[in-house]
């Protein structure tokens, strides 16, 4: 996946980091709470009626609710009152900007109350904590329904075993090797450690009749009019495959690629010594994803990360609590620029990049006239995903109605297809965050097994 | 002998430990002919059972102490696992129990430690706990015994509820009025210095005891002892806290969690006919100088103190004298009694409570983080007197709906903002009517 960089030296070779100090740097960015944490942090919350976090959490999770059942010790209680609403409550309490949602609303932002209750954390130690001694939840009977799910990821997962809870049998494609979708591949290995996405899956797959099978790519060995005759429904929890171009000349030289091939990479590793490194390197975007590239390769030993972003900070789509994230780990961040041209050396490698500086005229990004000039071994573009079009591209599938690039789909997750259903990334209604991509996995479980009764009944 | 350290030899500023002034506020009392720098003792309890302790708990300021419980010979034993505490949900101690007996060393060291103490530490209170069977001849026996080691006064302890009853002494005593007459009898009879008779709370009614100390001739009470007992159980042993062994047993509960029962009993017999200038050394929950204070405005001339010492040492002595005598300073009292009883007259039977007064919630928008927890309390258990709206932003809004709100205090209780719900007295333009003369009232006293 890293090809691009082959030419450039590994983190072992560049030496920043003795192999402690690397592995330090990948493990876990906040360090969870310790029980007594846990009790304390848990009174803090003041068990709001109606609570504003409730409301604020796409997953609809009752958090005054398992907060009072960690005061009191029901550590399942309150694990089990999590994953009713949100199976993938544990990544969901490592990954979700909480500073932008449950916490956010939290009562106790008000000046005279200090800081909000650590939702997320605690919401960690009830996932992290939980000890049943089989699956909390039951099945319902047997329907007889065979339901297709494309992407185990976490829309793809979240939909699976809601169906199989309502008693539907279903088989999963996903097209890599693993499980988790962004959770195994795309989160920052900081905020996933411990091999905790492939551990949630296997926890999720214990409700049991759900069948997952790997190396199926929709689009290049599956047909989504197959799956639309074999099974009773399908669900579509696509992710977003492709990395947007530059539109620059140079775009396939030694150097330059897509940040979420590099940390696919640097998820996959076993050995974090052995990832190439470029000691300087420039990231361009303005998301999380950035976020993560910039910092975890100030992580790794580069010694000049620049983060480069066409307009300024506060049109980041990052949140303030991971620009300082960046920040923290020494990364420039250079706004109001946008790429111009790829810098390349004798041999046809990236050696830095030239910038347009812009600025915003009546709400049309223009340059300016000057330009600034990077050097770098290598850049990184975070600047969105989009779909791989082959995989929306057998007959039926390119019939599917879309929102731009997006699958369009009602309010009950339906797509303008008979019984294809489709939440997640791949979908516009949406703020590409795991825990809305929970959410529209069980929310269109339920559609399906309404649509389902209610053709049973009409038959 | 006692020998100063040098670490403690007086230097310019330096507080004693025995100083009655503080902050300028002289702390002093006489309580029933008994002087102390400061009406802060400690009460009968393991904090004063030998000299060590009482040393250490007069070093660090302390205006007086109740010396543990001296007994008959030979000495009680104690059971090993003794105290176990009501927490609340952050572990801090709400509530103490304990199942110790009384003294368990022999009467001859502890008669000598306190001849000593006594002698090093004049100007401190040093009142000695006693308990004996119920009989004059036991009474007639230990109390010269005491008078001679130039003690104070006594306290007699007719409250412990665990252990002691069983052998017909303690709470056994303390819950027959007769047997407490005849017992402070005898001990007014054989002991010339100041009885305070220590009553027990596992009563119904405590005036009773009260009443009976003082035509026994009690110099003073001192209330309450501890209170029946069990804090919690282990559910996998299925076997209450503390638990000697298998088995557990009830105990004396104390600490903050007792403070309203303890105050309410202070201020029955504070405002009791019967008892109108009875000494009341108040006990019970006592932790802050806030707590003294309020047992002192419901007529207590001294207070004890135990739990909050064994919880936290007894250096909180200087906190307890230090925030009394600036609050003392800002209110003008110049003196313990300058206070002592001020909240008896406003304390009253509830027939004799105004049924035209009217108060009624508002909230302090400004304040509101908007939790919801008034409104949810009162929809649920109260008058449903609070509505719910939604700004045009999005923002909750809680408005008190004045013509159902009854006053009843709750909003303001379970709401997490000091002052951000007060309780507004209404001008109902009624005049004072209470449940006595009420037309309503089927016994009314004609006005």
């Amino acid at each position: 996946m890293t090809h691009s960089l082959d030419h450039l030296p590994s983190a072992k070779e560049v030496g920043t980091y003795d192999p402690a100090t690397l592995a330090h740097n990948f493990s876990d960015l906040h360090p969870p709470l310790t029980p007594r944490q846990a009790i304390i942090e848990s009174q803090r919350c003041l068990y709001c009626y109606d609570a504003p976090c409730v409301e604020a959490c796409p997953s609809d999770i009752d958090i005054p609710s398992f907060i009072r059942q960690i005061s009191e010790n029901n550590i399942n209680g309150a694990a089990e009152t999590i994953l009713e609403a949100n199976i993938l409550g544990g990544s969901c309490a490592r990954v979700c900007p909480t500073e932008i949602l449950c916490e956010r609303s939290c009562v106790r932002n008000h000046d005279a109350e200090c800081q909000p209750v650590l939702i997320g954390l605690l919401q960690r130690y009830a996932t992290d904590h939980m000890q049943f001694e089989s699956h909390p939840f039951k099945r319902a009977a047997s329907t007889g329904r065979h339901i297709a799910v494309v992407g185990a990821g976490p829309a793809g997962l979240s939909c699976a075993h809601r169906l199989a809870m309502l008693g539907h049998q279903v088989t999963v494609f996903e097209a890599e090797q693993k499980p988790g979708g962004l959770n195994e591949y795309g989160i920052a290995r900081y905020k996933m450690t411990d091999d905790f996405a492939r551990k949630e899956v296997e926890f999720l797959l214990e409700v049991g009749g759900i069948d997952l099978q790997y190396g199926q790519r929709l689009g290049y060995n599956l047909e989504l009019s197959t799956l639309q005759q074999q099974y009773d429904s399908v669900f579509l929890g696509l992710g977003l495959g492709a990395s947007r171009a530059l539109g620059l000349t140079g775009e396939n030289a030694p150097g330059l690629m897509p940040a979420v091939d590099y940390i696919k990479t640097l998820r996959q590793t076993d050995d974090l010594g052995s990832l190439t490194v470029a000691k300087r390197c420039i990231v361009i975007g303005a998301g999380n994803t950035a976020i993560d590239m910039a910092t975890q390769m100030a992580r790794l030993g580069a010694t000049e990360v620049t983060l480069v972003y066409r307009r300024g900070v506060e049109a980041m789509s990052a949140t303030d609590h991971e620009q300082e994230i960046a920040k923290a780990n020494g990364v420039h961040m250079v706004t109001w620029a946008q790429p111009d041209e790829i810098l390349l050396d004798d041999q046809g490698r990236v050696a830095g990049m030239r910038f347009a500086k812009t600025v915003e005229q009546a709400g049309q990004l223009t340059s300016t006239g000057e330009t600034i000039e990077i050097a770098a071994d290598a850049i990184f573009k975070a600047i969105g995903q989009s779909f791989d079009n082959t995989s929306l591209a057998d007959a039926t599938a390119a019939e599917l109605a879309r929102d731009g690039e997006r699958i369009h789909v009602n309010e009950m997750f339906q797509t303008s297809l008979p019984n294809v259903y489709a939440g997640g990334d791949c979908v516009k209604p949406g703020q590409d965050l795991t825990v809305q991509a929970v959410q529209h996995g069980k929310l269109a479980a339920h559609a399906i097994h309404q649509a389902l009764a209610a053709q049973q009944e009409a038959a | 002998m006692n020998t100063t350290p040098f670490n403690t030899l007086s230097f310019p500023g330096k507080k004693n430990s025995g100083d009655s002034v503080v902050n300028g506020v002289d702390l002093s009392v006489n309580f029933a002919g008994i002087k102390a720098p400061n009406p802060f003792w400690l009460a009968s309890a393991p904090p004063t059972d030998k000299a060590y302790n009482v040393v250490r708990a007069y070093e660090a300021g302390w205006g007086g102490v109740v010396w543990k419980t001296l007994g008959e010979e030979p000495p009680a034993v104690n059971v090993s696992s003794r105290y176990s505490a009501h927490y609340g949900k952050n572990r801090e101690v709400i509530g103490f129990n304990n199942i110790e007996l009384i003294t368990d060393r022999s009467l001859e060291i502890n008669l000598k430690e306190i001849t000593q103490v006594k002698k090093d530490w004049p100007d401190r209170a040093l009142i000695v706990s006693i308990m004996v069977p119920c009989n004059e001849e036991a009474w007639a026996y230990i109390l010269p015994l005491v008078e001679a080691t130039g003690a104070d006064g006594i306290e007699l302890n007719l409250g412990c509820p665990h252990g002691m009853p069983e052998r017909g002494m303690g709470a056994a005593v303390g819950q027959n009025p007769d047997l407490i007459e005849k017992v402070t009898y005898w001990c007014k009879k054989h002991y010339s210095k100041p009885v305070i008779v220590k009553l027990t709370p596992n009563i119904t009614d405590i005036r009773v005891g009260a009443q009976a100390a003082l035509r026994g001739g009690a110099d003073a009470v001192s209330l309450i002892n501890t209170i029946n007992s069990i804090t919690s159980i282990d559910l996998d042993n299925m076997v209450a806290k503390p638990t000697v062994g298998h088995q557990s047993t009830h105990g004396g509960y104390c600490g903050s969690a007792v403070k309203p029962i303890a105050m309410n009993m202070v201020a029955e017999i504070a405002r009791d006919p019967a008892t109108p200038t009875l000494p009341i050394s108040g006990i019970g929950g006592i932790s802050t100088w806030r707590d003294a204070a309020e047992f002192i405005a419901l007529g207590s001339g001294s207070v004890q103190v135990c739990t909050a010492a064994m919880l936290n040492g007894f250096r909180i002595v200087e906190e307890i004298k230090d925030g009394l005598s600036r609050w003392m300073a800002e209110k003008g009292y110049d003196s313990i009694e300058a206070f002592s009883r001020k909240a008896i007259p406003q304390t009253t039977d509830w027939k004799h409570l105004d049924i035209n007064f009217k108060t009624i919630a508002k909230i302090d928008q400004d304040l509101c983080i908007e939790c919801g927890r008034c409104y949810i309390a009162c929809e649920d258990t109260s008058h449903q007197s609070i509505a719910k709206l939604t700004e045009l932003n999005g923002a909750r809004r809680y408005e008190v709906i004045e013509e159902e709100c009854v006053g009843c205090n709750l909003c303001q209780i379970t709401c997490p903002v000091e002052n951000c719900i007060t309780m507004v007295p209404q001008e109902t333009g009624q005049p004072f009517l209470a449940w006595d003369n009420d037309p309503r009232n089927p016994f009314r006293v004609a006005s």
